[in-house]
């Protein structure tokens, strides 16, 4: 699960990592009010949305003056905010960070990360700070220092210390430093995050290391043992379809195509969004009911496909395991009859009672084109969605 | 042959008393699987369709002799399950829980490998040698005993392929699902070593799916180290890049973690990539013969 850059500050400020004064403001009127309270210029004022590149975008302003912030503040709350990760559409933006601006000398980099390869966490730390970090990697890898940490083991002292002459820190800025490393790794641990980074982490002209950006990712299968976490869910920047589709324990993301699918098991889903393609259409959805999907979850799934209106055809792909095509079958006919289903459905079922299943949409008069393989499936869709 | 679980498996089923434990624990025993312990704590003494339940795992193998364990333990408890198992000695773990925490499994991870036992998930469908044993929830029937090994990362996406190599005459030594999470007991690299070692298996099939490098090391692998020929697939092709597709592990960051970079990674190593899903059943036979 994503958080905002100011909810991400605020768990910081609890594991005291230095972070400049501020607070979020919901309206122009607030703004104003964080930038007196502050009582120093410049301020800077920054739109929260759960995407990277809203400086680039203009979704970062500094203002010299309480009038600027009411300005600045009064252009980003409200705007739609296109970066590299909103995709063309954009994001509205609903919040903006007050906070005063800092005198800055150098901006570092330093993150921590799950690895899937070794099972440790990674601490990666650069020089080369305020940038697109994967682009550092990519360019000039050995701007990155690494160290690894087994949690059973924990953080070591010479671990926190070779990052820090790693960013050739002086002295001061050392002390300073090892702390935050050890502040930063018991976050990591105490909030099951699956990433955190600070980009760029300061160093300020009068010698402090501030955390002038936050970025958190926390591990959603572990948000049930984080409430604090769970009350920081932003539906706003949560797709309206998604956040239906999650209602009903289905794993759906909406995509620019014209053929929905309904899949059980997400590598199969993949597959089949996949498979369509390569039969000449694209899908809307990727859409996993799971192993052990109901009639009734197939029922959501059918709405929740259907409200999306460039859907043209349907494909369903269902393996039968736990899943048995029969119940499959009956959830379906229930839901044709329900929903009301307007436009032509493939279906592909295989496994766990097909014969009964098939048997059940064949005698329902439903207008079901019925398909004998994964590629009979997805042809049939392609040249549905050809016609349409 | 087969590999990890054959006629010798003597299975104990960590959680067997819950709704899911009890289910796939008769598919299994119905399939032929050797099931001779249930573990569950505080239920020590009950017996499930006639197989003792014990309250710890060290009991249960010392009373039934079990080299192998099913964990169907729901996702908070999981990992303290799987290095119960790991530290009670038991041979082949396999995890079927989906939603373990990372950081859960970081901890675990590394308690069993410093163990000896060999952990197969989690998040994943099981293992079944055809014919012999089923450790598992993959629906037995579609499988047929032969000598093509199949690994991975995903479960209905197996079936499929699994259905499709026995509709056209493959059967299979052992069908391995290694899991859809970020961190695993045993990935692509270990099974592609076993199935080399194994004389009974003849060829592999390899499925794999958008996130992390896992296929891409496997490619690597099977250039220096498998002489036995490879098919592979990999889904997730028209995954956008950044979200979660239902596994946790399949994410694609950046640029790294694509399918496209996968299959190429692949067919660099040598390796028969079928494109189409429809066509890897006959992409088998050309392959393999049957």
């Amino acid at each position: 699960m994503n958080i905002h850059e100011y909810q991400a500050k605020e768990l910081f400020k609890k594991f005291d990592i230095p972070i400049p004064q501020g607070r979020v403001a919901f309206s122009v009127r607030e703004a104003k009010e964080i930038a007196e309270e502050l009582a120093s210029m410049p301020v800077v004022v920054k739109a929260q949305i759960h995407a990277g590149g809203r400086g680039k975008g203009g979704g970062v302003k500094l203002a010299q003056s309480i009038p600027e912030v009411e300005s600045v503040a009064g252009e980003i709350l409200g705007m739609t905010l296109v970066t590299h990760q909103t995709g063309p559409e954009g994001k509205l933006v609903r919040k903006v960070l007050v906070e005063e601006g800092l005198e800055i000398d150098k901006e570092l980099y330093l993150g921590v990360v799950p690895d899937r390869a070794t099972a440790r966490l990674i601490f990666m730390a650069s020089e080369a700070g305020g940038m697109d970090i994967e682009e550092v990697a990519a360019s000039t890898p050995e701007k990155i220092i690494r160290q690894q940490v087994k949690p059973g083991d924990g953080l070591q002292g010479f671990q926190a210390r070779s990052l820090a002459y790693g960013l050739n820190l002086e002295p001061e800025l050392i002390k300073q430093f090892i702390p935050l490393v050890a502040k930063l790794y018991n976050l990591f641990l105490q909030y099951d995050c699956s990433l955190v980074e600070i980009n760029p982490l300061i160093i300020t002209k009068d010698k402090r290391l501030i955390a002038l950006d936050a970025k958190i990712n926390v591990d959603d299968n572990a948000l049930y043992r984080h409430k604090e976490i769970q009350d920081f869910r932003d539906l706003d920047e949560e797709d309206p379809m998604e956040v239906e589709a999650s209602k009903y324990n289905l794993n759906y993301i909406k995509l620019d195509g014209n053929i929905g699918n309904m899949v059980n098991g997400a590598g199969l889903a993949m597959a089949t969004m996949d498979i369509i393609k390569l039969a000449g259409a694209e899908p809307a959805n990727f859409l996993d009911v799971g192993g052990g999907a109901s009639a009734e979850m197939v029922e959501n799934g059918f709405r929740i496909i259907l409200s999306d209106k460039n859907v043209k055809g349907v494909l369903i792909n269902i393996f039968g395991g736990i899943l048995r095509c029969d119940i499959l079958a009956q959830g379906v006919v229930e839901a044709a009859n329900k929903v009301g289903i307007g436009v032509p459905v493939v279906i592909r079922m295989e496994g766990t009672n097909v014969e009964e299943g098939r048997r059940i949409l064949d005698e329902s008069g439903l207008d079901l084109k019925v398909a004998t393989d994964v590629w009979d499936a997805a042809s049939k869709v392609a040249e549905i969605a050809k016609s349409a | 042959m087969s590999i990890l679980v054959d006629e010798n498996t003597r299975l104990l089923v960590q959680g067997i008393t819950g709704k899911e434990g009890q289910f796939h624990t008769r598919q299994c025993v119905e399939y032929g699987t050797n099931v001779v312990a249930g573990v569950t704590p505080g239920k020590g003494g009950q017996e499930m369709d006639g197989i003792p339940v014990f309250n710890t795992v060290e009991q249960a193998r010392q009373e039934t002799g079990a080299n192998a364990a099913m964990i169907f333990v729901p996702p908070g408890f999981a990992a303290d399950a799987i290095m119960e198992a790991a530290a009670a000695s038991i041979e082949v773990i396999v995890a079927i829980t989906e939603g373990i925490p990372v950081l859960d499994m970081m901890k675990c991870y590394h308690a069993v490998k410093s163990s000896g036992s060999r952990l197969i998930g989690p998040n994943c469908p099981g293992i079944i040698s055809p014919g012999k044993c089923k450790v598992g929830i993959m629906p037995g029937p579609i499988h047929w005993e032969g000598s093509v090994g199949v690994v991975s990362r995903s479960g209905t996406l197996t079936y499929e392929v699994v259905d499709q190599l026995t509709k056209n005459g493959v059967g299979q030594s052992t069908c391995i699902g290694i899991g859809g999470d970020p961190i695993i007991g045993t990935n692509f690299i270990d099974a592609l070593q076993l199935f080399q070692a194994d004389p009974g298996t003849s060829g592999i099939v390899m499925v794999g799916e958008i996130g992390g490098s896992a296929e891409e090391d496997a490619a690597e692998f099977i250039v220096d180290s498998v002489s036995k020929p490879v098919i592979g697939f990999v889904a997730g092709l028209t995954a956008p890049p950044g979200r979660r597709m239902g596994h946790a592990g399949a994410i694609i960051s950046g640029s790294s973690g694509t399918a496209q970079a996968k299959i190429e990674a692949m067919e660099k190593a040598g390796i028969t990539v079928v494109k189409n899903l429809g066509e890897l059943g006959t992409t088998a036979v050309e392959v393999f013969g049957n």
